[in-house]
């Protein structure tokens, strides 16, 4: 198990971590999910022991390795840009590592014969990488990282060079490949989407804090504050500001009401976020909240369309699950079932509720 | 702007065996949105960079408005490239950057002003005009190479060779919309090159699918989804794509695991193989109407649920939506109006429905 306790790390007046506490199992994968900047990597090299925190503690199976040099830990890390030694054979680029500590060839045959075969590279070990597609290449890299059975494996987003479709087919693949390891997987992502396909738990980052960590699709489906429910939206998670006035919502902007009530809030601001998938253009319950808009522009993929619209001066989007054109500066209505309406309070913080309807 | 024409274009490079393009006979035209969409390798990079003019065919032409540019290079075809890693100045600040394009070509002061105010507030960087690049993250810089791009107007075309991979999630929603407003705005013809499909779906009117050098389908993302001329568009288009279905034809029907599905006309038996093409968004689960389905996993990526099975010992995946309940043992209907057959790869007939 690989726990952290308070880990910070600032730089000439920048926070990079801010008192970062999380428990991670083995046999595990652990998603960190966040935007650019917002700590991953920096999280990953403290656990591999590259980067030192100014405070907090680090212990693997309860022992602490916060002063343990990199070369003494049982670490593989998987970068973004995939890395392999151009002049060795497939091979002899997964035995490396191996090689290095001097194990004999008998076991690295069998090792490399395993770990080639879960990534589908056996009829490929006597090729040059450079002679392999990008995702063979990356699938190289990663049976390097996963050859020398490491006890921490770190992969900063492995995927994000790769095609598309490759990344598909990768990430459809990944969560048996990790469950066989028995070691602590560290997975960052700044696709929420990734997230979700690839399941396990996932810490929710943003400027250096943890905003949520759990299970991942309990964090998709309950996050604790606006800032995780954003992070983990794909498309973004639509969010008005609104006001609540003995137990009746109206918007903050144009002074409407919203036509729900809730009891048991006390007054005050908050913001209503609802995910663009649950905005459906027919009235299907007479309890469903009605949102109006004006079209900014619409995306067709062929088999769904996204509304882009502007709400309250929100830039609000809707996911249809069929093909509909809109035209531009038209009016435009949805509607949300209450359910799916999620509400935070002035901190951003999740608000727990039960809507009661005002007819 | 122009349109642009291919002229029984081909290319090998000189040392290469094979053809890294084959040849292809094209006409885009004036103030369209194209997207080159295919894997790494199937030579829309190529592609890109003939009509740019960074590189010469070795076979036939290219025509802008009718007019031979073959020989001519990147500047003299008056075109605008934005690529995929950022090019900008970082001495430079912001707004001297997006300036940059303008002071080239001598447009007069006013004007330049007033174009990169609209860039900025495009790119949502206003706040940062005055601030060096050098400051900027990738993807702020990313936007300052989009943000030149768009600048001129009196260019032929503008090219996008996968301008938004480097982008967060979050920011390419943003930026796509933006690109989506300005080609309605201005009408400039675009050819915008990507692996990624929900970007070439959204942004074009013509989507040119690429595989292996060649071009496989054009169509609109409809046509795409909804009929794909080739097996590789559809497994290529859609998250999971189209589901490949070794079958039988009987007549003007295929039939699939004993169960008849009506053609829209008799085909020809002679093909060697035949498949039948199911989108997993046309089949529909219930509890006992169907094919039974042995479920191999369920992935539940929020917005809809993807459950994997088998029938009769082929692969499928299926769509269920978000809050819609999966039985147990669940049986599966296609929806036959959505049924395309394939006979060695090409679709030769669809669904009739019933």
């Amino acid at each position: 198990m690989l726990e952290l306790r308070n880990i910070s790390r600032h730089q000439g007046g920048e926070i990079f971590l801010d008192d970062v506490s999380l428990s991670m199992e083995r046999g595990e994968l652990n998603i960190l999910l966040g935007r650019t900047l917002a700590g991953k990597t920096s999280l990953m090299r403290i656990m591999a022991g590259l980067d030192k925190s100014n405070s907090g503690e680090l212990l693997f199976d309860g022992v602490s390795v916060l002063g343990m040099p990199v070369q003494k830990r049982n670490v593989a890390m998987v970068y973004q840009q995939f890395i392999n030694y151009p002049s060795l054979t497939v091979f002899e680029n997964i035995a490396s590592p191996l090689r290095v500590a001097r194990v004999g060839q008998n076991q690295i045959d069998m090792q490399v014969a395993e770990v080639a075969e879960l990534l589908q590279l056996t009829q490929m070990l006597d090729r040059m990488p450079d002679t392999l597609s990008g995702g063979q290449q990356q699938r190289v890299a990663l049976a390097r990282a996963l050859v020398k059975k490491a006890d921490l494996v770190l992969l900063d987003e492995p995927l994000a060079n790769l095609d598309y479709k490759l990344r598909e087919e990768l990430r459809a693949e990944l969560p048996a490949l990790f469950a066989a390891m028995g070691a602590v997987l560290v997975y960052a992502t700044t696709e929420p989407t990734e997230a979700l396909v690839l399941g396990g738990n996932t810490v929710c980052l943003h400027e250096g804090r943890v905003e949520q960590f759990g299970p991942t699709l309990s964090l998709y489906r309950t996050p604790n504050s606006l800032r995780s429910a954003k992070t983990f939206s794909d498309p973004p998670l639509n969010s008005v500001e609104v006001e609540c006035v003995a137990g009746q919502f109206i918007y903050a902007k144009s002074r409407q009401l919203l036509g729900i009530k809730i009891e048991k809030i006390p007054d005050g601001r908050y913001i209503l976020a609802v995910r663009p998938h649950h905005l459906s253009r027919k009235r299907e319950a007479s309890d469903e909240i009605e949102i109006e808009g004006n079209v900014s522009v619409t995306e067709l993929t062929g088999s769904e369309t996204f509304v882009h619209f502007s709400m309250e001066d929100n830039s609000w989007v809707a996911l249809l699950h069929d093909v509909q054109d809109f035209a531009v500066a038209s009016k435009v209505k949805f509607y949300l079932k209450p359910q799916h309406l999620l509400l935070f309070d002035s901190n951003d913080a999740l608000v727990e509720w039960q809507p009661e309807i005002n007819n | 702007m122009a349109s642009i024409q291919l002229q029984s274009l081909a290319h090998r490079y000189p040392s290469a065996p094979d053809y890294a393009l084959r040849s292809m006979q094209q006409t885009w035209s004036d103030g369209g949105a194209y997207a080159l969409l295919g894997p790494s390798g199937c030579g829309k990079t190529t592609l890109l960079n003939i009509i740019s003019g960074l590189l010469r065919p070795s076979e036939g032409r290219v025509l802008f408005d009718d007019i031979d540019v073959t020989d001519l290079t990147t500047e003299q075809r008056n075109i605008a490239q934005v690529f995929q890693f950022p090019v900008v100045y970082d001495t430079m600040t912001v707004a001297e950057n997006l300036a940059f394009p303008l002071h080239n070509r001598g447009i007069a002061r006013n004007e330049i002003e007033k174009r990169v105010a609209d860039a900025l507030q495009m790119l949502d960087l206003q706040d940062r005009a005055n601030d060096r690049a050098r400051s900027l993250t990738a993807d702020d810089k990313q936007k300052i190479s989009l943000g030149r791009g768009l600048v001129r107007t009196d260019v032929q075309a503008i090219l996008f060779d996968e301008p938004l991979t480097v982008i967060d999630p979050h920011l390419k929603w943003q930026l796509r919309t933006e690109l989506k407003k300005i080609h309605q705005r201005f009408q400039h013809t675009m050819i915008y090159v990507t692996h990624d499909q929900t970007e070439a779906l959204t942004f074009a009117d013509q989507v040119i699918v690429m595989y292996e050098g060649a071009v496989v389908q054009i169509g609109t993302p409809q046509q795409l989804f909804e009929t794909p001329e080739h097996t590789f568009v559809g497994r290529f288009i859609g998250s999971p794509g189209m589901n490949v279905l070794s079958c039988e034809v009987d007549g003007s029907d295929a039939v699939f695991a004993g169960k008849k599905f009506p053609l829209n006309k008799t085909v020809d038996a002679s093909a060697s193989r035949f498949e039948l093409g199911i989108r997993p968004e046309h089949i529909k689960l219930s509890a006992g109407d169907g094919m039974p389905l042995t479920v191999t996993a369920l992935e539940d990526v929020g917005r809809h649920v993807i459950v994997r099975g088998e029938i009769e010992g082929a692969a499928l995946s299926a769509l269920v939506k978000d809050g819609v309940a999966i039985p147990q043992n669940p049986y599966v209907s296609f929806d036959s109006v959505h049924v395309n057959l394939y006979a060695d790869d090409y679709r030769v007939a669809s669904g009739r429905g019933d």
